[in-house]
């Protein structure tokens, strides 16, 4: 035996030495076969080289996995070689639709190439020897598919994540309607969570677009209960105290009826009817007077009766 | 996923106005390197500033105790405060907006706790106070090279 | 945000060695606070102002807080009152600048100094004070 191990371990668990060492001699007929295994042909589909390398470095980390005798713990070092690989394939498997127990049962469908590969090394396949070679791999190859399982979830966790954040993101634009004026037309419904980009974006924005005045607009909102409108003035109190005035609009009449109704002051808050009206308000107070542009046809005027 | 650096809880000293300020300092390279958001940031490194004056001013100083923490995907950070001042006779009023002993605005148990996701104060009239609190980093989920 | 761990600053400021800028210009008083604030320090401001106020016909205080990353209530105490005191002295004072993580922290922690003229930066700070009229402002 040729590979570097304690003496102790060795001792102790000679079926996962021997594993160690098959895995090491054999490593390029394993990958050779495991690159026709439906998850490496499915992930690998530009060329099958590229298969057989990603299943040479798999095979490369399960050696040294066994050649430490950690056979049943997936916090192996060896496993750390392979593990964004497995990561990236257990994703790619994700992408093309497969859930994960089919991906579980893609990497489970890899044990028997390599079952089989150790078989043939022994004269007796069906010795003590072999048998006990046989179980130490089957804990490995057990292992390998816990590895994947756990790089599969935190993968769609992240997925979830990333996504989560993206909506926020794209659901809260900040709009800037004129000079020194921006505006956030919110759409949906106002979680706490949500809540808290918006106050973030609409702040942003108010110091890169140095506005006098923000204006939220609440008209695509469905309800506003206590909490939501507790939110709005957490926004308007952080936006004065930045020196900007922020203005609510677009509180529709049933919603204005169940503030009323939940004895919600919304008395230090300016409200306007409508996103125009807002917009209107903003410009007056800076000195701009919105007026029809005179036409030169008076006639044009009084031409529609 | 990998193996997460631990780093040991630290402890820092509250007499002086100048611990305020290092305990400020060192609250927010710790949430910083937590992975914690400016506004974030800033919240925790709020309510620290808070908490540490109630240790100097009516605890008769202290300690502060941070211990960084790592649950799976999620990263904290656990502020400690500890005096062994007279203690708070009466909590709830000590909570309430407003309600103040030491000539303050009244905001830094009640107004922290808003700052903070845990909050727990542990105090015994003539056996001192700890308050304890817990801020997590929002889960952004770093991107993976090669993904 | 520099992560960069600062020395402790216990000693190197025995009687808080820094000293807050304070510029006059024309009849505004431009306070420009920066990085950490001592307790102490805040204080001694507070009473330097409101002396500088006192011996001068100042109308106006800009406290310029841009370079500030977090205000607690004790700080938002002492800017309140320097303001109060400004106005009992006939002297307006604005509130520049402030950063927008320092906005959200404050309005959670409860505080939202209502009595307090704020400004996104010192230039609008100035305009409120010397009155232009595009913000509907009374010339003092």
């Amino acid at each position: 035996m040729h590979v570097s191990v304690s003496e102790e371990t060795a001792e102790q668990q000679p079926a996962a030495h021997q594993v160690s060492a098959f895995l090491e001699r054999r490593r390029e007929q394993i990958a050779q076969r495991w690159a026709d295994a439906a998850l490496f042909r499915t992930v690998f589909t530009v060329s099958r080289d590229e298969a057989v390398e990603a299943g040479r470095a798999v095979a490369a980390a399960l050696a040294a996995v066994a050649a430490s005798g950690r056979l049943e713990d997936i916090r192996a070092a060896g496993f750390e070689a392979v593990r964004d690989q497995l990561g990236r394939m257990a994703a790619s498997r994700a992408r093309t639709g497969t859930d994960p127990d089919g991906v579980a049962r893609e990497v489970a469908a890899l044990r028997e190439p390599a079952t089989e590969l150790l078989r043939a090394e022994f004269d007796d396949p069906n010795g003590r020897e072999a048998l006990e070679c046989v179980v130490a791999l089957t804990a490995l190859m057990g292992t390998l598919r816990l590895v994947v399982m756990e790089t599969t979830v935190s993968a769609g966790e992240e997925v979830i994540a990333r996504q989560r954040e993206q909506l926020h993101e794209v659901a809260t634009p900040v709009i800037k309607l004129w000079e020194s004026t921006v505006a956030v037309p919110l759409i949906g419904t106002l979680d706490s969570a949500r809540s808290q980009v918006v106050m973030e974006s609409l702040l942003d924005a108010i110091v890169a677009e140095r506005a006098r005045f923000a204006i939220l607009d609440i008209t695509g909102v469905p309800t506003v209960d206590s909490l939501v409108a507790q939110h709005l003035m957490k926004t308007v109190a952080a936006a004065r105290l930045m020196g900007a005035e922020c203005i609510v609009s677009g509180i529709r009449p049933a919603i204005a009826q169940t503030i009323v109704h939940l004895g919600i002051d919304l008395g230090s808050v300016l409200t306007r009817a409508s996103l125009a009206d807002a917009l209107a308000y903003a410009l007056s107070r800076q000195g701009v007077e919105i007026a029809p542009l005179r036409t030169a046809d008076p006639a044009a005027d009084a031409g529609v009766r | 996923m990998t193996a997460s650096r631990h780093a040991a809880p630290a402890t820092l000293p509250i007499g002086s106005d100048a611990d305020l300020a290092w305990v400020r300092q060192q609250v927010r390279q710790a949430a910083a390197e937590l992975g914690f958001g400016l506004v974030q940031q800033t919240k925790l490194v709020t309510a620290a500033s808070e908490l540490a004056r109630n240790t100097l001013v009516h605890g008769g100083g202290g300690h502060v105790v941070l211990t960084p923490l790592h649950t799976g995907q999620a990263q904290g950070l656990r502020l400690s405060f500890v005096d062994s001042g007279p203690g708070i006779r009466d909590l709830e009023q000590a909570m309430t907006d407003g309600y103040t002993s030491g000539g303050g605005l009244g905001l830094g148990l009640s107004g922290s706790k808003r700052l903070v996701q845990e909050f727990e104060v542990d105090s015994t009239p003539g056996g001192g106070t700890t308050v304890t609190v817990t801020a997590w980093a929002t889960i952004v989920p770093p991107t993976r090279p090669g993904l | 945000m520099t992560g960069a761990a600062g020395p402790p600053l216990a000693g190197a400021t025995g009687g808080y060695g820094f000293t807050v800028p304070v510029l006059r210009l024309g009849d505004v008083l431009l306070v420009t606070l920066q990085g950490e604030l001592h307790d102490g320090m805040a204080e001694q401001l507070q009473h330097d102002i409101t002396s500088r106020i006192a011996g001068s016909r100042v109308t106006g205080v800009v406290i310029d807080i841009s370079g500030v990353d977090i205000v607690d209530s004790f700080l938002g105490r002492v800017l309140a009152e320097i303001a109060a005191g400004a106005g009992l002295l006939a002297a307006r004072t604005v509130l520049a600048g402030m950063r927008p993580a320092v906005a959200i922290t404050l309005v959670e922690l409860g505080l939202t100094l209502p009595g307090l003229r704020t400004a996104l930066d010192v230039e609008r700070a100035m305009e409120l004070l010397t009155g232009d009229p595009r913000d509907g402002e009374r010339s003092p």
